[in-house]
């Protein structure tokens, strides 16, 4: 039996004492997605990351919000929410804060990200949640078939702009640089090797980390990330060796590069993680009151209302 | 009232300079000023004060939604027998200036004493309703205090005033104004000290009376508290065992946020500030997957932020709180007043079929045991539970017992035993009711659980089957009929049956009260019934209207298009009843206990 984690004793259930799990114990409903979408390459990528870390089976925690890339959730046989459209992230949050035995992921795509929860993304991130955020980037509205998205270059052709998207479109990394998330990569999944990179160092790191991975909708929007795909002509530009992950202007500057641009950790600092600020808060509240239970408490603060 | 109660029949009406107090059971003050004033700090004061001595109180004020300054009332009522309202007429009325006099010197009871600074205020000098007693309030001020202070110390002056004639008790209200402004620094302790001094000490006894309250015969001397009713919520959800919460400020919910923020670490827990309703309510939802019954909170317009959630709350079967404190809509409306108008959002408001639990606490010492209640419900339940105030509730202070919180106290926090085999995170039950299974939770039979906002079969698999859909609307719909079935009878204030029934919830419960011993004490049957479940309602209320000939709905809110207001509509939907009337208004006022008695008689007088 497993303790509550808030009260940091839990008894992790000992790897030694358990079998390892592979990929296969790891596979639930066969996803629903259309044959060669790039999301398969992130879901396989992802339970390849479980099984070499062998992060404790009923631990994984999955969450998404609404769009193809959010079905993620179903497809992993491991704890997981289905939550709505954009507000993926703030539930995230309230998992992440209470739960500090738990690394959480999240999935969704750039209508979630950077449109109806853009918002959210901007706080938790500012606000250092700990959490992994993969954004699954198609260009595209894929599960509603074909609307212009918040990434959609200008110019192209969909359901909502037939003579071609006109709204500037949003360049990711420049809001996620701006928006003060501490680990920031970004991805080609027809990469998986560096997929499985970029999503490893996420998870290693203590803060709101988050990946654009650009993920071609093979229905929608065929071909759109070509451009970075070597076998298929295109030029898959690392991050230069020599960048500086921790100089946010260098960040910036890489942001700027024209389509596809670089592929790789842009940036990556370390900040204190929200998780650990409110637990130096519970810490300190505790010691001023010499770990009063909650009966004592409540006495006490009610002394002083009679 | 100090005329209508006086208890030693002696007491000569009129002047009654240097003579021994007049006894009263009873007393209705109203402080009339500016919001910067401080005369939210005398009335708060007083109210203390009069918990700590065994007398009960009810409070009322007004403040105005400007940023500062304006207008703005408070009114103390203070008994030794039950109070149940604010009062409807006043007994003794502080003016600090003249639109404060012209405002409110008709609520004045005949007979009343007005007290106004005379050096603001110029009275009618030919009225014979009232005794009038001018005190050159902002001089004596200035003087006892000095010239720096400007206009600050006046509420101080003004509640030494008060404390004389009241007979209150001068030690304990030193040492809560030293306790209160603790954290300002020795001269403010000195003004505050010197003001109130010098309001004490100035004799007014030319122009008007000291009281002293006596206790009626059997009145109990339980150890009492005295708090605002958000307050009460706050408490109640902790006592409850609520561990996180997040929220996004908005009048007048912001003061349980604020307490949660500062409390909940000393739990061990958390409150997070959300970036909008949206996040809190989503981040609430987090946490209650993750094990915790999580609480949010907003007035009327966050609630139509949070609706979509809310939606996914009822499909996904989690223990989530959400409490509205009612104000004056719909949009911004009236931020700083009290409306019942949140019925219908609260128990309909949203997408879909989505049955949740509401939940009115009728009194200040109601929120918290209904708080309480709302996160035993909702963690039985697995559904959304909205909790519904007001912000009359919110605001006034009332007495009320201390509760025993070595017994009240809950531990309800995750226990992760591993789950399975064959375990269904949305079992299709006899009684409907499942529980999901937190991340951490261990399946034996190695197969992990999904929750949804998606129509799901039995092990949460999204399922879009005709037959599935059905099932599982009847299941989320089943188990809030089975809690139903489980709640208390209602029980009627007053006989049984009779002539008029008053059906009330929320914060009318007491004004609805004191207007049934009114007409009962004038011969009149009349009879009352307040509804603290909302959704679902309890069985045997139709079994209660059977027994009485009108029913009227009590409801601070518009009587709609067809004539009733929103609970007088679920009634009648419910019960195809008639004879369901209603009682309304919409002036953003708490209910005066006239207003109701009148309310009954045009509605006779209008018959059917």
């Amino acid at each position: 039996m497993i303790a509550d984690p808030r009260n940091q004793e839990t008894q992790e259930i000992k790897l030694t004492d358990r079998k390892k799990y592979t990929k296969k114990e790891l596979v639930a409903d066969h996803p629903t997605w259309c044959p060669g979408c790039g999301d398969f390459s992130v879901l396989s990528i992802y339970f390849k990351m479980m099984e070499k870390l062998q992060v404790p089976h009923e631990k994984i925690t999955s969450i998404a919000g609404i769009g193809c890339s959010s079905r993620f959730p179903y497809f992993v046989n491991a704890h997981g929410a289905h939550f709505l459209h954009g507000r993926g992230v703030p539930f995230a949050t309230g998992v992440s804060l209470i739960r500090p035995d738990l690394h959480v992921f999240m999935f969704g795509g750039d209508g979630d990200a950077f449109s109806i929860g853009g918002n959210h993304l901007n706080h938790a991130a500012r606000k250092n949640i700990k959490m992994t955020y993969v954004i699954m980037d198609n260009f595209v509205y894929g599960l509603t078939k074909k609307q212009t998205s918040p990434t959609s270059p200008l110019g192209f052709k969909s359901k909502t702009d037939p003579w071609g998207a006109v709204d500037q479109p949003i360049n990711p990394m420049k809001q996620l640089i701006a928006s003060g998330a501490t680990f920031i990569a970004r991805t080609h999944s027809h990469l998986p090797n560096h997929v499985m990179e970029m999503m490893e160092k996420a998870m290693n790191h203590d803060g709101f980390s988050v990946i654009e991975c650009l993920s071609e909708c093979t229905e929608f929007y065929p071909g759109a990330f070509d451009a970075a795909n070597p076998r298929k002509g295109g030029v898959f530009q690392l991050v230069p060796a020599d960048h500086d992950a921790t100089d946010e202007v260098a960040a910036y500057k890489l942001a700027m590069a024209p389509f596809p641009g670089y592929f790789g950790v842009f940036y990556h600092i370390q900040r204190a993680t929200k998780n650990a600020l409110e637990a130096g808060l519970i810490a300190n509240a505790k010691a001023k009151s010499g770990n009063a239970p909650p009966v004592e408490l409540l006495q006490k603060t009610f002394a002083q209302f009679s | 009232m100090i005329d209508g109660k006086v208890a030693d029949s002696a007491s000569s009406q009129g002047a009654n300079p240097s003579q021994k107090p007049r006894r009263i059971q009873d007393t209705v003050i109203r402080l009339a000023g500016n919001s910067q004033d401080g005369i939210q700090a005398i009335g708060g004061f007083l109210a203390r004060l009069a918990g700590r001595t065994d007398k009960d109180v009810m409070t009322y004020m007004t403040i105005p939604a400007t940023i500062s300054g304006g207008p703005s009332i408070y009114q103390v009522r203070l008994g030794t027998g039950e109070v149940l309202s604010a009062g409807d007429d006043v007994d003794v009325l502080v003016a600090f200036y003249q639109h404060s006099y012209n405002d409110h010197v008709n609520t004045l009871r005949d007979g009343g004493i007005l007290i106004y600074d005379s050096d603001n205020v110029q009275p009618d000098p030919n009225q014979k309703r009232y005794r009038a007693a001018g005190v050159p309030i902002t001089g004596l001020t200035v003087e006892a205090i000095g010239g720096t202070a400007k206009d600050k110390g006046k509420n101080m002056f003004v509640l030494g005033l008060l404390a004389r004639m009241f007979d209150l008790d001068v030690p304990k209200l030193e040492t809560m104004l030293q306790g209160y402004y603790k954290g300002k620094g020795e001269d403010v302790i000195r003004n505050v000290l010197g003001a109130f001094n010098a309001g004490y000490g100035y004799s007014i006894g030319q122009v008007t009376d000291t009281f002293e309250f006596v206790a009626p015969a059997g009145k109990k001397t339980a150890r009492q508290i005295v708090t605002d009713g958000n307050q009460a919520v706050a408490y109640g959800a902790l006592t409850a065992g609520v561990r996180f919460g997040a929220g996004y400020p908005i009048t007048p919910w912001s003061s349980i946020m604020e307490i949660l923020r500062a409390e909940l670490p000393k739990y061990g827990g958390i409150f997070v500030q959300a970036e909008d309703e949206l996040a809190a309510i989503a981040m609430a939802c987090g946490a209650s997957y993750a094990g915790y019954v999580a609480l949010t909170g907003t007035s009327g317009p966050g609630l139509s932020l949070k609706t979509e959630a809310l939606g996914w709350a009822v499909m996904a079967e989690m223990p989530v709180v959400i409490v509205d404190v009612q104000r004056g809509g719909p949009s911004t409306g009236l931020p700083t007043n009290v409306e019942q108008s949140d019925l219908n959002i609260a128990c309909y408001g949203g997408h879909g079929d989505s049955p949740r639990i509401v939940l009115a606490p009728a009194s200040v010492e109601d929120c918290f045991y209904t708080a309480m209640e709302a996160v035993k419900l909702a963690r039985e339940y697995s559904c959304p539970v909205i909790l519904l105030t007001d912000q009359a509730l919110a605001t006034r202070f009332e007495t009320w017992d201390m509760p025993d919180f070595a017994a009240l106290v809950q531990d309800i926090l995750p226990k992760f035993e591993p789950h399975g085999p064959n375990y269904k995170p949305y079992e299709n039950s006899t009684d409907g009711i499942a529980h999901h299974a937190p991340p951490g939770t261990p399946m034996v039979d190695g197969k992990y659980p999904i929750v949804t906002g998606l129509e799901h079969d039995e092990a949460g698999h999204p399922a879009s089957r005709p037959a599935n859909h059905v099932m599982m609307v009847a299941k989320r719909r089943r188990k809030l009929q089975v809690l139903a079935s489980r709640l208390p009878k209602p029980t009627v204030f007053g006989p049984p049956e009779g002539k008029v029934l008053l059906i009330g919830w929320g914060s009318t419960q007491g004004p609805i009260r004191e207007a049934v011993e009114k007409a009962r004490a004038a011969g009149e049957s009349v009879s009352a019934l307040t509804l603290r479940y909302l959704q679902p309602l309890q069985t045997g209320i139709k079994e209660i209207l059977d027994g009485f000939s009108h029913v009227f709905v009590v409801e601070i809110n518009d009587e709609g298009l067809y004539g009733y207001g929103q609970l007088a509509g679920v009634l009648r939907a419910t019960f195809c009843d008639a004879k369901i009337r209603g009682i309304n208004k919409t002036d953003g006022l708490p209910f005066k206990v006239r207003e109701i008695l009148s309310g009954v008689e045009q509605k006779l007088k209008e018959g059917r």
